[in-house]
Order: C-alpha cells, then structure tokens, then sequence
C-alpha cells in the first residue's frame, strides 16, 4: 500500500527557515538527503519531490472562455506544501514510523525539534469482490 | 514457445542448477537475471538456441565464475591468507556435500525460499516473480507502479535477508514443512490478488500478476499432485479469474457479482476448477483454501443471480468460520445468512463483528452493513454507511462505486412517491 507523507508550513514558516543559521541549515539538507536515500535503499521509495517555495504560488481559476484567471493573494495562516514522500509498504504502521523519522528533521537549538508530518493513503489498493 | 515464455519456464531449473553450484543463492540469482536479459536480447537476433536450458545455464555458471574471481581477489585483498585458507577449505567441504545431497525439485526449493517467513509480504512477492516466475525488475516494478530502481533494492534486501537468516538450499524438514508451504500458498494468493482486481485501465499490465500467480500454482500442483491445499488455491484462483472480464466496465467502473453479464465468464477455467475442486473435496480435503474455492464454484455455476445456491454457500461460510479466525469470513457468513434468511439476520451477525472490533474502520465492514440495510428498506441509514465506506477505501474504482451507490439512494428518497 501507498502512502503519501507531507510536509507543509505557512509562509511565516519558509521566511524562518531562510534564517536559520548556516550549521543548521547544512545539518537539514544533510538530513534529507540521508533519508532519501535511506527509503530507496529500503526498496519502499516512490517519489519524492521538494516543492518551490510559496512566493511565486498562485491559484489558478478558469475564466468564463476557459482562460486562466491567476490569484495570488492569500492570508498568512494558509499552510502551503513544501515537499512530499511517497513510499510503498506493507502496512500503515510502518508509514507512519517512516514519517516519524522525516519529522526529527534536524533545526536550530531552541526551536520545535519535531516537524508536523501529513500521512494520506494513495488511492492504490484493490477493490474487494462487491455482491 | 515464445522466448518469454521459455526463459520464463527455464529460469527456476537454470537457478537450481547455479545455486547448487555455487552455494550463493543472491549472486546466482543475479547471474541467472542477467543470462536471461543476455537471452532476450541475442535470441531474437540469433535464432533460439537448441537447448535453450543449457545456452542459459552455460551463460550464468560463467557470470557466476566472474563474480567469485572478483569476489575472492577481494578478499584476498582484504584478509589474511589463513583466514583465506580456511575459507576455501570450509567451500571445498561444502560442494562435496552438494554433489553427495540427493537431487530435489528445484522449483520447490526456490519458492520455499523466497516465501521465506524472515521475508515481509512484498519483498517475497517480489523475489518470487524474479527467482522463480522469471520476470525481470521492469517487469515486476512497472506492475506495482514503482521505480525499478526501487524495486532492484527490495529484491536484494530480501536476498540479504535469506543470507543472513541462513536457509539452507534444501526443501524444509518435515516438522516445518507444512507451515512454510501455507506461506508459498500465502504468497501466491497474494500476487492472484494484487492482479485480479485491478483489470481496467492504465492498470491493465496488472492482470499479468494473476496469470503468473496461477501459472506458479500450477506448477507447484503438478510438483505436489496430492495436496489438498494447493489444488484448492488453483481452484479457487481459476474459479475467480474465470469473472475477470465481467467485473468491470469497459470505463473501469465495478460491476458487483450480482449484475455482471455472466455470458463473459470463462466457461473453460470454469469447467477446470469445478473439476479440480471436485476431485479434491472428495478426497476429503478440507482446508480454507478449497472451501473458499466451492463457494466460487457455486457462484460460477449459477446462470442467474437467483439461481445461486445460497444456502449451501452459508453453509460453507459455516465450517470455513469454525475453521479460520477470520473476520473477513465472518463478514462474508453475515451476507450469506442475508441472502438465505433475510438481511435482519445478517445485520444481527454484524453486531458480533461490532463487539470483535478488528474490522473496526475497515471499509468493508460498511460497505455490507450499507448493502444490508438498504435490502432492509432503511435507505437513509444505506446512504450514511455507503459514504463511511467510500472515505474509509483506498481504492479509486472502489470508492467511486460506493459513492454512486449512495448517490442513487438519494435520488430514490427524491422521488415522489406514487
């Protein structure tokens, strides 16, 4: 079965990241990088991709003739994805101890040293026999 | 035979005869892996060989040959030259065993191990279509829609996995043998499923998984004629897969048994499983398996829907439910006492799945509450479990179906009544 772990923050959240300090930062991107290659080397890795930051974030509507309409004003509360996993395993558990490891994501002493993960089921599995 | 198909039968008897050899199931399994990409590549160009068996064999015993000279420069580089000496004398010890051991069914042997139970579910799928089903990494990757990189390393942790657990290469004593071979069985009914039920769409290589399945379970019948269990797992793999092509619409959308279009069932695998099945019940086998493939046959041999033969289905559930400690199967007895003796019956049965709580969350258990209710005549209680049902699945087609179900209950309630 598939899961789907996620990463979001609020834009308060991207502007402190950018000001963590350069030990912090390099002990995150090490971090992440390890993990990568720890889930592909477990055989359980399907994607993973980080996501450009929210600055440049817009929401798209189509207009009436289909063109689209791009807004890209949104309040400081709204969480926007920051990047996501998916990996495939045998069960929830071990998804959600996957996703306990990518939340002990190294940052700056002093600060929450656990990170909130998102663990959402991909639509993958197998229809049962219906009567 | 096409070449597929023949290094697909030679790959297990070619791995047999390498890891006897070598006595290194992993790096034999990979010299096998790579005679038969040599072959699929040189065959088409070249004319298949005369002894395709041979050709391949010859081809891996020499990547094998590569591999131990690597291997033991390596070492050699690495260790002690005593340390090395006792080594050779250990290997030299080891082959004169191999060469004595009585010749066994290498087939046999390579599922017992790759169903090792060291082995999680998927990582034995996945070494199984490889060691034995001879499929390559592609081809297993692309069927469970993951990366072949990705599935490369699964492969190898389960082969690390066999090495370190230390199985020897022979078939299991006979004390282990009966609990090792209900996980061989596990595990093919494992990739029948993983198939069978997704049949439509971008997932159509999928159905591959289950003609392997029943092509791996044919062979380990015809390698073990008299078990029970393993006839009646065919059986109930040909007495499923005989519905495949009418259980979904050509849009992907499921069909539920009762309104498939049973002029679409395969009326030859149909006719090999009642037999099968037959054969086997009156030998007096009785296992979960062959119970579960009679309730099929007796679907399948239904021409219409109210034909079914549902009180014997229950009870079947019965002695299937006295058998096994399965709340999937207490699940399925509750709708076979519906269908014979009115849903109240079964809703009541679903009480004790209620107080069993390992359903608890499980969208099935929903799902039929939802069917049985709205039998009942209680639609506004259906739509409310039609829709906890559809949040609680994972699978697409699944959840769409149950939404549709709830949906049209609704246009019902709309209605005016007469």
């Amino acid at each position: 079965m598939k899961y789907m772990l996620m990463m979001s923050a609020t834009k308060e959240g991207f502007d402190w990241f950018s000001k963590w300090p350069k030990e912090d930062l390099r002990a995150n991107f090490a971090f992440m990088q390890a993990f990568d290659k720890e889930l592909k080397d477990a055989g359980v890795l399907v994607a993973a991709e980080g996501l450009a930051w929210p600055d440049q974030a817009v929401i798209v509507r189509a207009a009436k003739d289909g063109t689209p309409i791009t807004d890209g004003v949104f309040p400081e509360t709204k969480e926007f994805l920051a990047g996501y996993w998916i990996v495939d395993v045998d069960s929830p558990e071990e998804a959600y101890r996957i996703a306990a490891r990518a939340s002990l994501a190294p940052a700056p002493a002093g600060t929450p040293q656990t990170m909130p993960i998102e663990v959402r089921q991909v639509m993958s599995g197998p229809p049962e026999e219906l009567l | 035979m096409s070449i597929e198909h023949l290094l697909r039968k030679w790959t297990p008897q070619v791995l047999g005869t390498v890891v006897r050899r070598f006595r290194d199931f992993a790096a034999a399994e990979d010299a096998v892996q790579e005679a038969s990409l040599a072959a699929a590549l040189q065959w088409p160009r070249e004319g298949i060989p005369d002894n395709p068996r041979a050709w391949l064999t010859q081809v891996a015993m020499r990547r094998m040959a590569d591999h131990t000279r690597s291997e033991s420069a390596r070492r050699r580089r690495e260790s002690e030259a005593a340390h090395q000496a006792a080594q050779e004398a250990a290997y030299t010890a080891e082959s004169t065993a191999i060469e004595t051991a009585p010749q066994q069914d290498d087939t046999l042997v390579l599922l017992f191990m790759c169903c090792h139970p060291a082995l999680t579910p998927s990582s034995a799928i996945a070494l199984t279509l490889r060691a034995v089903g001879g499929l390559t990494t592609a081809e297993i990757a692309s069927a469970f829609l993951v990366p072949e990189a990705t599935m490369a390393q699964r492969i190898s942790r389960a082969k690390q996995t066999i090495k370190t657990s230390g199985v020897p290469f022979r078939l299991p004593t006979t004390q282990e043998r009966a609990q090792r071979l209900r996980a061989v069985l596990h595990v093919l009914y494992l990739i029948f499923n993983e198939g069978y039920t997704s049949s439509s769409g971008p997932q159509l290589q999928r159905t591959e998984l289950s003609n392997e399945a029943i092509r791996l379970a044919r062979i380990v019948h015809r390698l073990l004629p008299d078990d029970g269990d393993v006839a009646g797992l065919l059986a109930l793999m040909l007495l499923t897969d005989a519905r495949r092509g009418a259980r979904t619409a050509p849009d992907g959308e499921l069909i539920p048994l009762t309104k498939q279009d049973r002029t679409l069932w395969g009326q030859e695998e149909i006719r090999e499983g009642v037999a099968l099945i037959s054969a086997t019940l009156s030998k007096g086998s009785i296992g979960p398996y062959q119970l579960q493939a009679a309730i099929a046959a007796i679907h399948d041999e239904a021409a219409r829907p109210e034909d079914t033969d549902w009180p014997q289905i229950l009870a079947l559930y019965e002695l299937l439910k006295r058998m096994s400690d399965n709340p999937m199967v207490m699940l399925n007895h509750a709708v076979a006492a519906a269908m014979v003796h009115g849903p109240t019956a079964g809703l009541d049965l679903l009480h004790a799945l209620d107080q069993d709580g390992r359903l608890k969350d499980h969208h099935r258990l929903d799902a039929v509450r939802a069917h049985l209710l709205e039998l009942a005549g209680d639609h506004q209680a259906a739509i409310t479990h039609y829709k906890i049902a559809a949040g609680r699945t994972a699978s697409l087609p699944e959840r769409n179906y149950l939404m549709t179900q709830a949906a049209r209950l609704r246009d019902l309630q709309m209605e005016p009544r007469p």
